[in-house]
């Protein structure tokens, strides 16, 4: 504080509030990135209660022409492992930052990153063939659903490895540690709920 | 009395007065920014009524030709009103108020902060421009499917799409502002600033926050489906393809119901500021308050198909027994305001008028609202005039009048100069003479069967009189503004200097300068109640 700092008309005195942040409990970052996520899971929300109303309107589901199209056991499964698995090493990497082994840290980082591309080339390589096979979002209700819930996924793991590959460049340049890394927990608690919202999407899309 | 900046001392990389505002992440400034903003749309939106009245002033098709342009006017007309007017506003001065209301430096997330905002004027010009595009979207605020389809006879053109992006990009700022307010509320309050001994303010825009983050998404999630509908071939509401019409209006009134809250529980934060202030008294039953902010909140998520009682797919009795429940929080509310006022010392400064102009309207605006809760009478009088009456009494009567008491409040903590009150007295009885001559008839018109959303009338229908009425109240109303921006142009020249505190209020913004200097305070009273300012005046005993 600086000394000239003059009181205010009420004479009281306490100290100026606020500059330094409540240190206690959840960090800014953090609870910022949560009520982000809360807001996302809303958004996801109205995507799948439109999916389910529309659904429960058209019978058979899937429509005949399509009825053997989505088959779990296929690239798509590989596409899944892969996002599972990078949310591990994404743990991995916060676990690593944790205990300040910036080494660990990077290269499980660097893992999840690259992981993550994997799924999206994976993901653009299963539309072109759906769209070989004739299935686009203009098919029909099962077409609009199926596009319209994995695309918007798929621009949010874009964001994700976005967000993944600001986190790497800063972490190269040094300035994660086990002190200073909210950064690197609000990224992963991003990438964790991206990888979840996939875990259900496969399961209704695929199994139910 | 002079306070210092705690920032470096900003003069040493001065850059000009302009620069600075653009790039500023100081929440005193953008929350200005929004007012201003929001106050510009608020007048093309005003614009755009006016030449709705002036069509309807007369039975016939006079001043505009072409039908699809008189649905342009009212669409573009309700869109900015809500979304770039009163949604907006009330976040601008959310934005000013809450950080300098909890004792803070600034918001949470600065940076974001100045995103939230220049986000708006962006999707207003997006909006605007869509006139010049080939027309504007005509499909009313609701936008609902098939009208605002891609077909030849819906919605063809390219200001549907404008619409939905700029709806879009103001529900991201939304939704970003709504973090911000809340992470500031949670994390950054001044030691001693509990829960409950937050300004009623703050309490109401923590909820209008919860509101956004949950129901904006909701809407975006509505708009992207339209999109992909009109662009890319889906067949979300197209029922003819496999789709749903109802699903749109579930999922847009699942956030526009939540929406109205948004519009209306930060106006009542304002009055229940001014109302204690002018009355020199605390505000009547503060925990009762909260509670009841916090219940229509809650309530708010459950209600939403009151909007589609006569559509046939919605559970009547449900829906219509939670909506009258929502008028018992609101009710509490009354109370709370009432019994402050109840052999208070009175001042009547403008924002004190301004607040009893909302009490006195919003009551009417809740009343009409409880009539199409019930099922029955709801049927009679859906999609008539009836429904505008009430969405202006709570809109207009309700948010815009509180909307206004927060202006002349904050007004000299914002510039350190008063607002002139005798040009704030014209501009409330011009307000509120034309705001009753326009609206009140609508009632009438409504019950007589006079729809909505129509450019022509029957002549021999009986509605004459009262439309042509509320055309000279909407001509008055938009006189009110004329001595409401004189008045800030004069008064900002040579208006009163304010002080620090010229309300003798008890909120923290009062306790440093006007306006504040960056980063807000040097020192802070104690915090002991919700009326730091008022204890430090009278010395509480036990200190
Ligand atoms: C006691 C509280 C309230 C009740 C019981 C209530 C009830 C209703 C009902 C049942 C409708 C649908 C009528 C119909 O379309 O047939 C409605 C419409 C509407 N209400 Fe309220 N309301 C209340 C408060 C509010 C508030 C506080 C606002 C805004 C600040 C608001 C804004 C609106 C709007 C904008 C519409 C019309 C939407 C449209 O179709 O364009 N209401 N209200
Ligand atoms: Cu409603």
């Amino acid at each position: 504080m600086t000394a000239d700092s003059h009181a205010l008309t009420t004479g009281e005195h306490t100290s100026v509030a606020g500059l330094a942040h409540d240190r206690r409990g959840i960090s800014n970052p953090i609870l910022g990135m949560l009520l982000f996520i809360t807001s996302e899971v809303m958004f996801f929300g109205g995507l799948f209660a439109a999916y389910f109303s529309t659904r429960a309107a058209n019978k058979p589901w899937p429509p005949a022409q399509f009825s053997e199209i989505l088959n779990p056991f296929s690239l798509i499964l590989v596409a899944t492992v892969i996002l599972i698995a990078s949310s591990f090493t994404c743990q991995l990497a916060v676990a690593a930052i944790r205990r300040d082994d910036r080494r660990g840290f990077l290269r499980n980082m660097a893992v999840t990153f690259v992981l993550g591309v994997l799924f999206l080339v994976l993901q653009a390589y299963d539309y072109s063939l759906l769209f070989g096979e004739g299935m686009t979002i203009g098919s029909g209700p099962f077409g609009t659903t199926y596009f319209t819930l994995t695309s918007f996924h798929g621009a949010h793991v874009f964001g994700g490895v976005i967000m993944l590959g600001v986190i790497l460049y800063r972490g190269m340049s040094g300035q994660f540690s086990a002190r200073h890394h909210d950064a690197v927990e609000a990224a992963s608690l991003y990438w964790h709920f991206v990888d979840v919202v996939w875990i259900l999407l496969f399961t209704i899309l695929y199994f139910l | 009395m002079a306070t210092h900046a705690l920032a470096p001392d900003a003069s040493a990389y001065s850059r000009g007065l302009l620069y600075e505002w653009l790039t500023t992440t100081d929440h005193k400034k953008i929350g200005i920014m929004y007012v201003i903003n929001s106050f510009i749309f608020f007048l093309i939106g005003g614009v755009l009524a006016l030449v709705v009245r002036t069509e309807l002033a007369q039975p016939g098709l006079q001043f505009l030709t072409d039908e699809r342009v008189y649905n342009e006017m009212f669409t573009m007309h309700a869109t900015l009103m809500i979304f770039l007017f009163v949604i907006p506003m009330l976040a601008g001065l959310g934005n000013y108020a809450v950080p300098l209301m909890v004792g803070a430096p600034d918001m949470a997330f600065p940076r974001i902060n100045a995103l939230s905002f220049w986000m708006l004027p962006l999707a207003g010009i997006l909006l605007v421009s869509s006139f010049f595009t080939g027309g504007a979207a005509a499909a009313g605020w609701t936008s609902y499917p098939p009208l605002s389809g891609e077909g030849p006879l819906n919605s063809p053109g390219a200001g549907q799409d404008l619409w939905i992006v700029g709806l879009i990009l103001i529900g991201t700022s939304s939704i970003l502002g709504a973090i911000n307010f809340l992470v500031t509320i949670f994390k950054m309050r001044a030691p001693g600033m509990t829960l409950f001994r937050m300004p009623i303010m703050v309490w109401t825009i923590l909820v209008t926050s919860v509101l956004v983050l949950m129901a904006t998404p909701v809407i975006t999630s509505a708009l992207v489906m339209l999109f992909i509908d009109r662009n890319y071939g889906g067949t979300f509401f197209d029922p003819s393809g496999g789709g749903s019409a109802t699903l749109y209006q579930n999922v847009f009134w699942f956030y526009s119901h939540p929406a109205v809250y948004v519009m209306i529980l930060p106006a009542m934060g304002v009055v229940s500021e001014v109302l204690p202030v002018f009355s020199r008294k605390p505000l009547f039953g503060y925990k009762a308050f909260v509670f009841a902010t916090a219940a229509i909140g809650a309530l708010g998520f459950s209600v939403w198909a009151h909007h589609m009682f006569t559509t046939g797919s919605v559970f009547l009795p449900f829906f219509s027994l939670l909506t009258f429940m929502i008028a018992v929080p609101t009710g509490v509310k009354m109370f709370n305001w009432v019994f402050t006022l109840f052999r208070g010392q009175l001042t009547f400064s403008t924002p004190l008028i301004f607040a009893i102009g909302f009490l006195t309207m919003f009551l009417i605006g809740g009343i009409n609202g409880a009539f199409s809760a019930s099922v029955p009478v709801d049927f009679a009088l859906h999609d008539t005039y009836w429904i505008v009456a009430h969405i202006h009494y709570v809109l207009f009567g309700g948010s815009v009048f509180g909307i206004f008491a927060g202006i002349y409040y904050w007004f000299p903590k914002m510039t350190g100069r008063m607002l002139d009150e005798g040009l704030g007295k014209i501009q409330f009885v011009l307000m509120f003479v034309g705001f009753n001559l326009t609206f009140f008839p609508m009632h009438m018109l409504g019950i007589q069967g006079m729809p909505r959303r129509i450019a022509d009338y029957a002549a021999n229908a009986g509605w004459n009189d009262w439309n042509r009425a509320a055309t000279i109240g909407g001509f008055v109303i938009a006189l009110s503004i004329l001595p409401f921006i004189w008045n800030v142009f004069v008064s900002l020249r040579n208006g009163r200097v304010a002080g620090d505190d010229p309300w003798e209020a008890n909120t923290l913004e009062w306790a440093t300068t006007s306006p504040p200097p960056p980063y807000n305070f040097d020192r802070l009273p104690e915090i002991r109640s919700e009326r730091p300012l008022f204890d430090a005046r009278h010395g509480r005993i036990g200190h």
